[in-house]
């Protein structure tokens, strides 16, 4: 089973994040750089599915020549085949990123053929549009379904389990299809070695395409109002118990 | 007209409807425009409750969409409902909650019809004069960041985040509820591929999103077991136990637990966070608490600093102590 699942490089941000003078980006000067969380998973996910199938995993990316290093971080976990679809590395609209993705994998398809399964990560941890995905599965004629936190292929059908308030939906789709994974679906393994090793060797296929800008414009980051909280420090220890029992009892609680 | 889309689950009207119901009058108010709410359904999708509510928070008119197809929740039915109805009602522009569903049948919507969407915003500036350009403030960064951003469209797409406003009925409360009007939608039988095929319930009651109390754990907690005294106060107070990343990446707790960015966004009465240091991932996750308890032993760390109360010590030795206070309060003649 092919499998391909779209990865997007972020700031891995500490207590704060700070945002360049012009406010157009997070300032990453003293940051490192990660795979966004849902698609760390999505990766570990697609991995695990080719090693039940005997299948072939393709990590695909959006970004500039940096990005390379998460696409080699999903090797040294187990993916096959890295594509980078470079940019600038300014930060691009949904609508083309969107179009560059889908011109992306028309593309990678038209070489082998269709992947059987695309994973998405449900958002981005950085500019959070939650629609990517579900632009390009539409584009590509593919059902998608987001939120998914469980994944079971059966033959040519994938069930995919989405977390609602006190239990799990069950959704059942025919391949090829699409699925926006959340964190909490795997828990991602660590690099071994040999795995880092590997991914060194990793073959990048670098694509340069450009799309159709949207018609949403990123005016300026900031950081919200902070709520300065004058804090009651009820006291300490045990001994503190009755005067946090007494914000309770306040509260209607007890 | 301003169009809601009600989030609604069988017929049943969810917080985030009333969250987006809320926001909508505000931003109707702004755009000139009346507000009218839409549920998207099979069999009489607009049911008093839904007609009720949706009439409390302000709706003037409730169109509803009836089709077999629409006997449960299914984003690419929903989402191409949702495109007719928009080229029948022309509307200014279309509202609904950021929820995980809220989100998606925009983006559905969106897709299909190959407009802008804007997710997850906290302000709305209309275009002056009913044509032109948007303006709006968003969420980045799960709330840690927020975007100024300009829209150039016909109709906006937008959701507001979630917890951005709290919902609140329009007083005084309309004396009848909201006309109600069918859209007539024509639907591919094959959207039906993603429809929910089936639901599994693992527990009924009090759940981590409706929780009036929360009571969290962090690294603080050092174990799985050390969860125990947590449950226990947590059952005493009618709510349900939360978690840090650092917890869930830990395999001490299960990750549906997990409140923050990539888990579930509470919005309690009452947050008890006990050994959580206060890290953005899990703050903007907490930050709809209307207050918030901390217990640490870092009278410097974030959770304690935000935090509206907080005792200063090991939740080991605090935890039990304020479980076993309650106990005598409660047992007082």
């Amino acid at each position: 089973m092919r499998v391909l699942c779209c990865v997007k490089r972020v700031p891995a941000p500490g207590a704060k994040i700070n945002v360049t003078a012009d406010g157009l980006a997070v300032d990453a000067a003293h940051l490192g750089f990660t795979t966004s969380p849902h698609e760390e998973c999505g990766v570990e996910e697609a991995v695990q599915i080719a090693e039940r199938t005997g299948g072939e995993v393709t990590v695909l990316t959006l970004g500039p020549a940096e990005a390379a290093e998460q696409l080699r971080y999903a090797a040294s976990v187990g993916a096959h085949l890295g594509v980078l679809v470079s940019t600038d590395g300014a930060a691009w609209d949904p609508q083309r990123t969107a179009r560059a993705l889908t011109a992306a994998i028309e593309s990678l398809e038209a070489g082998s053929g269709a992947f059987d399964l695309i994973l998405f990560g449900n958002e981005s941890a950085d500019s959070g549009g939650f629609q990517v995905g579900v632009r390009v599965a539409y584009a590509l004629g593919r059902p998608i379904v987001n939120g998914i936190k469980g994944i079971e292929v059966d033959g040519p059908v994938v069930r995919a389990r989405r977390e609602i308030d006190g239990g799990f939906e069950v959704y059942e789709m025919d391949l090829p299809a699409a699925l926006g994974v959340k964190e909490g679906i795997n828990l991602p393994r660590y690099p071994t070695m040999r795995g880092r090793l590997a991914s060194k060797k990793l073959e990048i296929t670098t694509l340069v395409l450009d799309a159709a800008g949207g018609d949403q414009a990123l005016v300026r980051l900031h950081r919200p109002t902070e709520t300065v909280s004058q804090t009651v420090i009820l006291g300490d220890g045990p001994d503190a118990a009755p005067a946090a029992v007494d914000v309770l009892e306040e509260l209607g609680l007890v | 007209m301003l169009l809601v889309v009600l989030e609604h689950d069988r017929g049943t009207l969810g917080e985030p409807a009333r969250e987006a119901l809320t926001f909508g009058r505000t931003l109707a108010a702004k755009m000139g425009v009346e507000m009218h709410a839409l549920a998207i359904g099979a069999g009489a999708p607009a049911t008093e409750q839904v007609a009720a509510a949706s009439g409390d928070h302000g709706a003037a008119r409730l169109y509803t969409v009836d089709h077999d197809l629409l006997s449960d929740f299914g984003p690419e039915a929903w989402g191409q409902s949702l495109v007719q109805v928009i080229n029948t009602l022309q509307p200014g522009a279309v509202l609904a909650c950021g929820s995980e569903r809220g989100n998606e049948v925009m983006a559905q919507a969106a897709a299909r019809l190959d407009w802008p969407f804007v997710a997850n915003c906290t302000d709305i500036i209309p275009p002056a004069g009913g044509g032109g350009q948007w303006s709006m403030t968003r969420i980045q960064w799960g709330g840690s960041l927020l975007e100024d951003a300009t829209l150039t469209t016909g109709t906006a797409l937008l959701t507001c985040g979630l917890h951005t406003v709290a919902s609140a009925p329009v007083e005084p409360a309309p004396v009848a509820p909201p006309e109600t009007q069918a859209v007539a939608v024509e639907l591919d039988a094959a959207l039906a591929r993603t429809v929910v095929k089936d639901r599994v319930v693992l527990e009924a009651g009090v759940t981590l999103p409706t929780a009036p109390v929360v009571v969290g754990g962090g690294r603080g907690v050092g174990s799985a077991e050390g969860f125990a005294p947590l449950e226990e106060l947590a059952e005493l107070l009618g709510g349900r136990v939360g978690c840090s990343r650092a917890v869930t990446n830990n395999g001490w707790r299960p990750h549906s637990d997990q409140v923050g960015q990539t888990g579930t966004r509470i919005a309690p009465e009452i947050y008890i966070a006990s050994g959580i240091s206060g890290a953005i991932q899990h703050w903007v996750g907490a930050m709809g608490s209307k207050h918030i308890l901390a217990i640490n032993i870092d009278p410097e760390a974030n959770m304690v600093v935000k935090a509206n109360w907080a005792v200063i010590g090991d939740l080991h030795q605090v935890i039990p102590a304020i479980s076993a206070e309650i106990r005598r309060r409660r047992d007082r003649p």
